[in-house]
């Protein structure tokens, strides 16, 4: 039972460390370096918005790795629980996109989606919609996950 | 003498050592693998550009250069050389006495202040910022010496960093794997931030133009090296935790 309970965790937590870095590495190259959407660094920013990036951008770019090797490990063992995990990986994904859209974005307004367009409130509206449906969608996974174990 | 002459003379010597080392080192043990020769002389190869060659050259007036280099010398050329685990080849190699007094060196409170990770975080990063917004940029570039002393402490720094990261080579009071992570990022974020700071900010004497492809490159050349390094890191816990000793319910929550 301890055992279990063990892996349970592991199951989370890699999947968590993965949608974390996940949706900071397609945020990175799809938006700043394929479609230049954001700049490499606003100029206009506070201090406390260059640290927090700073400290965001190392942290997902160890998160990816070290959860991708936490992957590999519960595999090995045959302790992977697929539903469990996808559902951590939207999970965390869904709580990177809305910490980027609502902290990043406004409140530290760090950078915005995109510079010269009329109308930013559209384009506020589907990032963080898509983060608030990725984190839906991962919690109902983990709550299935869970319903399923118990009902074994 | 000119730095860059000096600093082939070291390079020449390094590889030397390395070799006579490797000579001695198979007398009582078994032969020292080739590709850490190889790592070896790589990462001497590439540290020098940083003193001698075109890098060099065009390092004087160009901070893109001059970033490039750090970059070789500070990041790449440690890792290299790290992996060619060249404390413990030097430990095969001297006779029983000597080898004792250097373990003992190793394992003394000073040298475990400096193998402390977050010790070898704070003079590696620490001294790149001190480097860059100060005016010893400025100074480096009037003085030859300043220049040599600079250079050394990049590499040295980047060298003590990797070896506390990575503990290729027989380092005593070793840090968890988990406690080393968050250290890792915290040095990331210190150089991430640091150059995103530069592109805003030139270091004294450096064009907006200059410091801003500088930056740039010291951002993505960083993350890179970082990259290797994390899956290194990542690799060596994978090992560590495979599944023949079991795990226990404390380990795995870390």
């Amino acid at each position: 039972m301890e055992e279990k309970h063990t892996y349970n965790r592991r199951n989370c937590l890699s999947g968590i460390l993965f949608g974390f870095g996940l949706a900071a590495f397609v945020d990175e190259a799809v938006f700043h370096q394929l479609l230049h959407w954001h700049h490499f660094y606003d100029l206009s920013t506070t201090s406390w918005g260059l640290i927090s990036d700073g400290f965001f951008h190392a942290f997902s770019w160890f998160a990816t790795v070290g959860g991708l090797f936490l992957l590999a490990d519960l595999r090995r063992r045959k302790k992977m629980i697929p539903m469990l995990w996808w559902g951590m990986v939207l999970l965390g994904s869904g709580v990177f996109q809305l910490y980027d859209g609502i902290i990043q974005h406004k409140v530290m307004r760090l950078h915005q989606i995109r510079y010269g367009v009329d109308n930013i409130f559209y384009y506020d509206l589907v990032w963080n919609g898509i983060g608030a449906v990725l984190l839906i969608v991962g919690v109902l996974l983990v709550w299935l996950s869970r319903r399923k174990k118990h009902a074994q | 003498m000119h730095n860059d002459k000096l600093a082939l003379i070291i390079a020449f010597l390094a590889i030397l050592g390395y070799l006579l080392a490797m000579k001695f080192s198979a007398r009582k043990f078994e032969a020292w693998p080739i590709y850490r020769l190889l790592l070896f002389g790589a990462g001497v190869a590439v540290g020098i550009q940083a003193l001698a060659g075109p890098v060099a050259m065009h390092a004087h007036h160009s901070f893109v250069f001059h970033m490039l280099g750090h970059l070789l010398l500070g990041m790449l050329a440690p890792l290299l050389i790290v992996l060619s685990r060249p404390l413990t080849l030097l430990l095969r190699a001297l006779p029983q006495r000597r080898g004792q007094a250097v373990s003992r060196l190793f394992r003394s409170m000073y040298a475990r202040f400096l193998i402390h990770p977050v010790t070898a975080a704070v003079l590696n990063i620490g001294g790149l910022w001190v480097l860059y917004t100060t005016s010893l940029y400025h100074y480096m570039h009037q003085v030859n010496w300043v220049s040599f002393l600079v250079h050394v402490h990049v590499f040295a720094a980047g060298y003590l960093f990797t070896m506390a990261m990575l503990y290729t080579d027989p380092v005593p009071y070793r840090k968890s794997y988990l406690f080393r992570a968050f250290v890792f990022v915290g040095a990331l974020a210190g150089h991430g931030i640091l150059s995103k700071y530069l592109y805003a900010n030139p270091p004294t004497g450096v064009d907006a133009d200059e410091a801003q492809e500088g930056a740039i490159l010291m951002y993505y050349g960083g993350d890179l090296v970082d990259l290797i390094l994390i899956v290194i890191l990542c690799w060596q816990w994978y090992r560590a935790a495979a599944p023949e000793h079991k795990l226990s319910a404390s380990e795995a929550r870390t």
